[in-house]
């Protein structure tokens, strides 16, 4: 059960991060379809910066001196670099969609269709292989946090240590308060409500003296940031902080998971803890162990495991078959703002 | 006089406009693939100037390399080569089509992919599982491709009810049902008896179908450019673009396609069934991308790679940069797919002669998409200056930006429309000062 957990949290933050990360871009009238590339530009952005570091030696000594603090550090760090570049990338389609008035799809698709060639062409470059990998060690041992660290006797075991203090990434937490403080943020700030004026009637928003296409901008910006953050979570999580120019369709899902999170934050955490199980299930459904009686139940069924792979991509069309009808989606998305227009 | 106003409604016309826009992507694309080349060429300090300045020549001249003669690359006519661009054009003329047909219809079809696999696993089951020995050939061959593209249809139809039925984005719909394209074939194949075992070394991948005597003829195009793997595919596919050429430029069935992207809600008060526009033409794009893969494996020569759920094929995607190079129309297609496929092999000969890879075409691609998202802008561009030159009208010009922008359909459609208002305007204008 603690595994279960554990494994959908890991599967469900990238999705809840980057859903969110959509939010911030649809409520501010730009339809972002660059989500995937933009998570494959920041696993591979993040991916970088942790193997320069490791071969100038920067963190060596705290490695060596078991200086875990300094080493959750390193990954706050990279997780910022990640979100930086991210946005600088997103920039792209902001300039294509606000001031150019392009189409925000193919916009969005030219990003997806350039993020993971560049970020090839870069790796077989600097790597001569397909797959970036950190310069030494692995990410377990690197970054995850063990319930050793905290000073909890290796003896102790209940639900609460095993499940959020052991083997856990401190990247879950992050994006847990990232998430709350920016949905906060969206609903009860001045900000946030001129953000989401500016989704729905762009026109009026201008009329009261709002700056359309500064806001537009900072939704997109904030929007690539916050994916950028969250493909190097995926990298770091998943691929055992790798990038080779993928991120298995995790971008796509996110936008799926806000659809059908209605673009509200609180659906959207709901949506994604459901799809990380969906994924977890898929990834080692042959090692669930439920209630720890040493049978691992979904193999007991003896389905293929095809058929979990699919379960995922499935339950997303049947879902959106059923709640498209409720969902509202910002009135003025994918729309160019156009001044004259009224 | 007469002749530079021969030029000037030259420049005026649509067509010229839509094609200078493209050419100017291609260059701009070109000139980016160039810069990341000599970025990395500078910065990285296993590479000299001299291997970017080799790695730029190839990404544009790749086509006429012949190698390398004491270590100076080496150009000139490459029957290889060519043959190659043709073979790799025939999918992507496809896929390109398949992405243009649903466009004129109003819908992103980035479903191509999962419709190609699904292509591809109908071809490949049937031309394998028939047994040569008792049905002829070449009507296993006609079985075949037909079941693909039959496949594929009814692939690319379910995103398309999606869509007409219950309102689903089609771009959420397409992706999803790509990646359960990718599971089931995965799944699919699995559980067969395809899998190649006679040869240990091609472990995961499916009998071609030249194991069962099933291969597209060559029609003589092998022995016009040795050692290549060009077959008759091509011909199918250059027929296939003329046929949607005029299905929808000719019929009434493409008129209501495309009155169908044009306005939906007016399509439906003109009395056009626009939900059974939307299916049936989502079921042709799908039939088209099937095509590309069951062209492509038929081939014979060609391998498929059966666990495929964790990617999805280029060829699906680069039908989308096809399409709207070709702003959609399908002529335009083959040449699109074309230059596309040339940029592959001038990626091949990059990775095979120089310390680059073929990822740079990607790059190239993914740069000529980006353009291509506002090619209203650079036609703008290009037509407000040659206007500048011939007659001064900005105001026309003006409202041709704002009706433009006002429906933001596709850009080319309406780019299209605009612009022959502004052609009447103009005309009128002549008239008048006559």
């Amino acid at each position: 059960m603690s595994f279960l957990i554990r494994q959908t949290l890991i599967y469900a933050m990238p999705l809840m991060i980057v859903a969110l990360a959509g939010v911030f871009a649809e409520r501010s009238g730009i339809i972002n379809l660059a989500l995937e590339g933009i998570m494959i530009f920041g696993a591979f952005v993040g991916v970088l910066f942790v193997r320069i570091m490791q071969q100038a030696g920067v963190f060596d000594v705290a490695k060596e001196m078991s200086n875990y603090l300094a080493l959750q550090g390193f990954m706050c760090m990279t997780m910022l670099v990640a979100a930086l570049l991210g946005a600088v990338f997103s920039l792209l389609l902001a300039f294509a969609a606000i001031n150019l008035k392009a189409d925000q799809t193919i916009g969005g698709t030219a990003l997806n269709l350039l993020a993971p060639a560049l970020v090839l062409f870069l790796i077989r470059i600097i790597a001569n292989q397909n797959t970036l990998q950190m310069a030494s060690g692995d990410a377990a041992s690197w970054f995850m946090i063990k319930k050793a660290m905290l000073g909890i006797d290796s003896d102790t075991s209940n639900f609460f240590v095993d499940t959020f203090l052991n083997k856990v990434y401190l990247s879950t937490y992050i994006c847990i308060i990232v998430f709350i403080v920016l949905s906060i943020i969206l609903y009860k700030t001045r900000f946030g409500l001129r953000l989401r004026a500016c989704g729905e009637n762009p026109q009026a928003a201008d009329s009261l003296g709002i700056n359309v296409v500064r806001m537009r901008y900072t939704g997109v910006i904030i929007s690539g940031a916050l994916a950028g953050m969250g493909g190097f979570v995926y990298a770091l999580t998943t691929t055992n902080c790798s990038a080779n120019g993928d991120v298995a369709g995790f971008g796509f899902l996110a936008l799926a998971v806000m659809i059908f999170g209605n673009w509200k934050p609180l659906n959207i955490a709901g949506a994604s803890l459901l799809f990380g199980l969906f994924k977890c299930i898929a990834a080692s459904y042959s090692s669930i162990d439920i209630n720890g009686d040493g049978i691992y139940g979904l193999t007991t069924i003896g389905l293929n495991a095809n058929f979990y792979r699919l379960l995922p991509y499935v339950i997303t069309l049947l879902v959106l078959a059923f709640t498209s009808k409720n969902s509202r989606a910002p009135k003025a998305e994918g729309i160019p703002y156009d001044k004259g227009q009224r | 006089m007469k002749k530079d106003g021969k030029l000037a409604a030259f420049w005026r016309k649509d067509a010229t406009r839509t094609v200078m826009a493209s050419l100017i992507s291609i260059l701009i694309g070109l000139a980016v693939g160039a810069v990341v080349i000599l970025i990395t060429g500078l910065t990285s300090e296993s590479l000299s100037l001299k291997s970017a300045w080799e790695g730029i020549q190839l990404m544009v001249l790749g086509l006429f390399s012949t190698g390398r003669e004491a270590g100076a690359l080496t150009f000139g006519f490459n029957g290889t080569n060519i043959g190659n661009m043709l073979f790799r054009a025939t999918p992507l003329i496809l896929t390109g089509l398949s992405v243009a047909v649903a466009f004129k219809t109003g819908l992103f079809n980035i479903g191509a992919p999962g419709q190609y696999l699904a292509g591809t696993a109908a071809t490949l089951f049937i031309a394998l599982e028939i047994p040569s020995s008792v049905v002829p050939p070449w009507i296993i061959w006609i079985l075949a491709f037909l079941g693909g593209m039959a496949a594929g249809a009814v692939w690319g139809a379910i995103p398309g009810m999606l869509k007409a039925f219950l309102n689903i984005n089609e771009v959420l719909a397409c992706i999803m049902t790509n990646w359960i394209a990718a599971n089931v074939v995965t799944w699919v194949f699995d559980v067969s008896n395809l899998k190649n075992v006679v040869e240990n070394s091609k472990s995961g991948y499916i009998y071609t179908t030249a194991y069962n005597n099933v291969q597209t003829p060559k029609l003589g195009l092998d022995k016009l450019f040795p050692g290549s793997q060009v077959n008759g595919g091509i011909i199918i596919a250059i027929v296939l673009a003329i046929l949607v050429y005029i299905m929808l430029t000719k019929t009434t069935f493409g008129y209501e396609l495309k009155a169908c992207g044009a306005n939906r809600y007016a399509a439906k008060y003109a009395g056009i069934k626009e939900k059974r526009s939307i299916v049936l033409s989502m079921a042709i794009a799908g039939a088209l991308a099937a095509a590309a893969g069951s062209l492509y494996y038929l081939s014979g020569n060609t391998e498929f790679y059966w666990s495929s759920y964790q990617s999805l094929p280029d060829a699906g995607f680069t039908g989308i940069p096809v399409a709207l190079l070709a702003a959609n129309n399908p002529i335009g297609v083959i040449f699109t797919a074309m230059f596309m496929s040339m940029l592959d092999i001038a990626g091949l000969q990059l990775t095979n002669l120089t310390a680059y890879n073929e990822y740079i075409t990607d790059v190239i691609i993914a740069v000529i998409v980006y353009l291509s998202a506002f090619s209203l802008v650079i036609k703008m561009w290009i037509s407000g200056r040659k206007k500048r030159a011939a007659a001064p009208a900005e105001p026309v010009a003006a409202a041709e930006a704002d009706t433009a922008e006002t429906e933001a359909e596709t850009a080319a459609e309406i780019a299209a429309e605009a612009e022959t208002q502004t052609d009447a305007a103009d005309a009128g204008k002549e008239a008048s000062e006559q």
